[in-house]
């Protein structure tokens, strides 16, 4: 066991999987330069010295060529772990991913494989409306692609490993605010959760959430960022005398429906928090399931608790009011009760 | 071809890099929040290129926008309160470093999609085409923009319909940490130009002089109907890619190299050496340009942050009349 950041653990998973499969190598913008960043948030930092130039493959500038090559590569036998600087960036990429990658085993029927992983960070850091946003559930919304968000340390490391191990292609979204980059590439105001990872190998498997926390009164789903923020909801609620059960649902697809729909049946309260617009958002989607086959079980209506249908701002003044706080989810489950 | 003023060039380029130093500084102070990409060692190249635009002319810019909107006109008061997240920022606090701009004086929010801005520019030119208002567009963009799939597109486009812009790529041989050399297969991104039929120019971005003067003549030939221009800058940032960058990925020779011909002292001496200014005449510029950058700040620390309204404001343009 060690404790280390999201950044170490995933820099870890790909470590080994890299030693463990000749096939695997890491494809992106300003991954692998000598003295330079090991990738926007320092997860490959060091790779390059090991592994080489030709496994840790910088590319120009050019999302489409770089999700195009990984994509192709998976097809022809390679299982590449792709990197885009910001997520807002994967919209560049968005016709290999979402009309090749998703659909190239369908329309081949089922002749092709594509073992291709995407990591993506998301997330609101004071840098401008192109610098931001959670796509989460843009991805969801295509069949074909899975799609895991990380939340701990431990979780970074395992799910990875399994997105490697998969046939499929899958999108990892990771958070800024959560990686625990250091020096110059850390971000203010991160939380940078460390946690206990296993030195050896292990996967979490990928379509699995887990319990943070147990609870009673009310379910609380949030993932990524907002997953602490649920957390600390919780904190504050049980002062109050409300007992919550935070999901965490690490895989959005295929998601655990399970683990939230028996949530739900035991407190009968629901809440979910993403940091993503509202519209057409992942939260969303939730509520929707645990409508169709919970509704019985419901005490009171589902709250949505996301960020609003607004680009993210740029002052960190209104960014505070746009990305979910601890306070808003003690708001939301209150108005439950 | 028209005659700059090297002098007016001059008070614009330093005011362009005391700008940025005191960006700089003010960033180290936690005073600016978020991250910033400076134009430090570039200045010649906005400059020059801005020159001979006025107002009514258009302009497209990236991450690294703040010499570019000094340059166009944008004010260093609007600029730093914008920094600063102010709502008399140029963007209302919204946009912040990676947008600055300003439609008053020609300005699009600057693009921070690498490269996205190419095919804009090419849109804004198809417009002043159309519309027959005779404005020109200018596009900046790095030696990175150009491996991206939008100037491939934005390029062929701009010269098969020959659209009045120019597009500038500032080649400062650096992508982020990605040298130019391990990134191209090729010497010069002008030589591109070749397979859209446009005129592809190598200048001396470190000369204000040579790129105001391909500029004018780029600009000429767009305003003409005869198409755009590819002008390649040759440049070098005297500072990181963004906030705290350490720069290891390049030589302590190949900064010396660029720092003995940067564009503040060399531009100086040029003035001097040409009677074109005293020394006195260039202190007194510091001084000034210093006057007007402890102002902009001033202005932009007086002033309020954005309302919480602003939040959910300008999403959507007001109902159109019908
Ligand atoms: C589409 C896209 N990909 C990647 C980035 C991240 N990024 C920001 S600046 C930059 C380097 C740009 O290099 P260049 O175009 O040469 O401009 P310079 O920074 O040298 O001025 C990168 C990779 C981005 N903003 N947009
Ligand atoms: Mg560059």
């Amino acid at each position: 066991m060690s404790q280390m950041s999201i950044a170490q653990a995933l820099r870890q998973a790909i470590r080994e999987e890299m030693l463990r499969d000749e096939r695997v190598y890491c494809i992106g913008e300003d991954i692998g330069v000598p003295g330079g960043f090991g990738g926007a948030f320092t997860v490959t930092l060091g790779l390059s010295d090991e592994f080489g130039r030709e496994r840790i493959l910088d590319t120009p500038i050019s999302e489409i060529g770089l999700a195009g090559v990984a994509i192709g590569s998976a097809c022809a036998g390679m299982r590449p772990i792709a990197d885009v600087q910001y997520g807002d960036f994967l919209f560049c990429m968005m016709d290999q991913l979402a009309n090749q990658a998703a659909k190239m085993r369908y329309m081949s029927g089922g002749t092709i494989k594509v073992p291709m992983v995407m990591r993506a960070p998301v997330g609101s850091t004071s840098r401008g409306a192109q610098h931001a946003q959670s796509l989460e559930a843009f991805f969801t919304h295509i069949p074909g692609l899975k799609v895991v968000a990380p939340a701990t340390a431990y979780d970074a490391k395992g799910l990875l490993k399994a997105a490697v191990r998969d046939d499929n292609p899958v999108i990892v979204f990771e958070h800024k605010l959560l990686y625990g980059s250091k020096g110059p590439r850390s971000e203010r105001g991160a939380l940078s959760p460390i946690g206990e990872v296993p030195d050896d190998d292990y996967i979490v498997p990928i379509g699995k959430g887990i319990i943070r926390r147990k609870g009673k009164d009310v379910t609380i789903v949030g993932k990524l960022l907002t997953l602490y923020r649920a957390l600390g909801a919780a904190d504050e609620l049980a002062k109050e005398g409300i007992e919550a059960e935070v999901i965490d649902p690490r895989t959005l697809v295929p998601l655990d429906k399970d683990l939230i729909l028996e949530s739900v049946r035991k407190t009968g309260r629901l809440v979910i928090v993403e940091e993503d617009n509202l519209t057409g958002g992942w939260a969303g989607d939730i509520a929707a399931i645990v409508a169709e086959e919970a509704f019985y079980w419901l005490d009171t209506p589902i709250k949505r608790l996301s960020a609003p249908d607004a680009p993210a701002p740029f002052a960190p003044v209104l960014e505070q009011l746009y990305v979910p706080s601890v306070a808003n989810v003690v708001q939301a489950v209150k108005s439950l009760f | 071809m028209s005659e700059f003023s090297l002098l007016d060039m001059y008070r614009k380029m330093l005011l362009i890099r005391r700008f940025e130093e005191r960006c700089n500084e003010l960033y180290m102070q936690g005073r600016i929040p978020s991250t910033l990409h400076l134009y430090i060692g570039q200045e010649a190249v906005a400059v020059g290129a801005c020159a001979p635009l006025t107002d009514a002319d258009y302009l497209f810019s990236t991450h690294r926008p703040h010499g570019h909107a000094l340059a166009k006109g944008v004010s260093p008061r609007s600029i730093m309160a914008e920094l600063f997240a102010k709502v008399t920022g140029c963007c209302k606090g919204k946009g912040g470093s990676m947008h600055v701009g300003d439609m008053r004086v020609g300005m699009f929010p600057a693009v921070a999609i690498v490269g996205a801005n190419i095919p804009l520019a090419a849109g804004a030119a198809l417009a002043a085409k159309r519309l027959n208002d005779g404005r020109v567009t200018a596009c900046f963009f790095g030696d990175g923009a150009a491996n991206e799939g939008a100037f491939h597109e934005g390029l062929n486009m701009a010269a098969i319909w020959k659209l009045p812009v120019v597009y500038f790529c500032e080649n400062n041989l650096y992508a982020a940490s990605t040298p130019f050399s391990t990134a191209f297969n090729i010497k010069q991104v002008a030589d591109r130009a070749a397979s859209y039929g446009i005129p592809g120019i190598v200048v001396d971005g470190y000369d204000v002089e040579s790129v105001a003067e391909v500029a004018e003549e780029a600009y000429n030939r767009a305003r003409r109907g005869d198409g755009p221009t590819l002008v390649e800058c040759m440049t070098y940032r005297l500072c990181g890619h963004s906030r705290s960058d350490p720069r290891t990925y390049r030589t302590k020779e190949e900064e010396a190299e660029w720092q003995a011909r940067d564009v503040i002292p060399t531009t100086a001496s040029r003035l001097l050496d040409r009677g074109l200014a005293t020394q006195e005449r260039i202190d007194q510029f510091e001084a000034e340009v210093k006057a007007e950058i402890d102002d902009a700040v001033q202005f932009a620390e007086e002033s309020p942050y954005p309302e919480p309204h602003e939040l959910m404001e300008d999403i959507f343009a007001p109902e159109a009349a019908l």
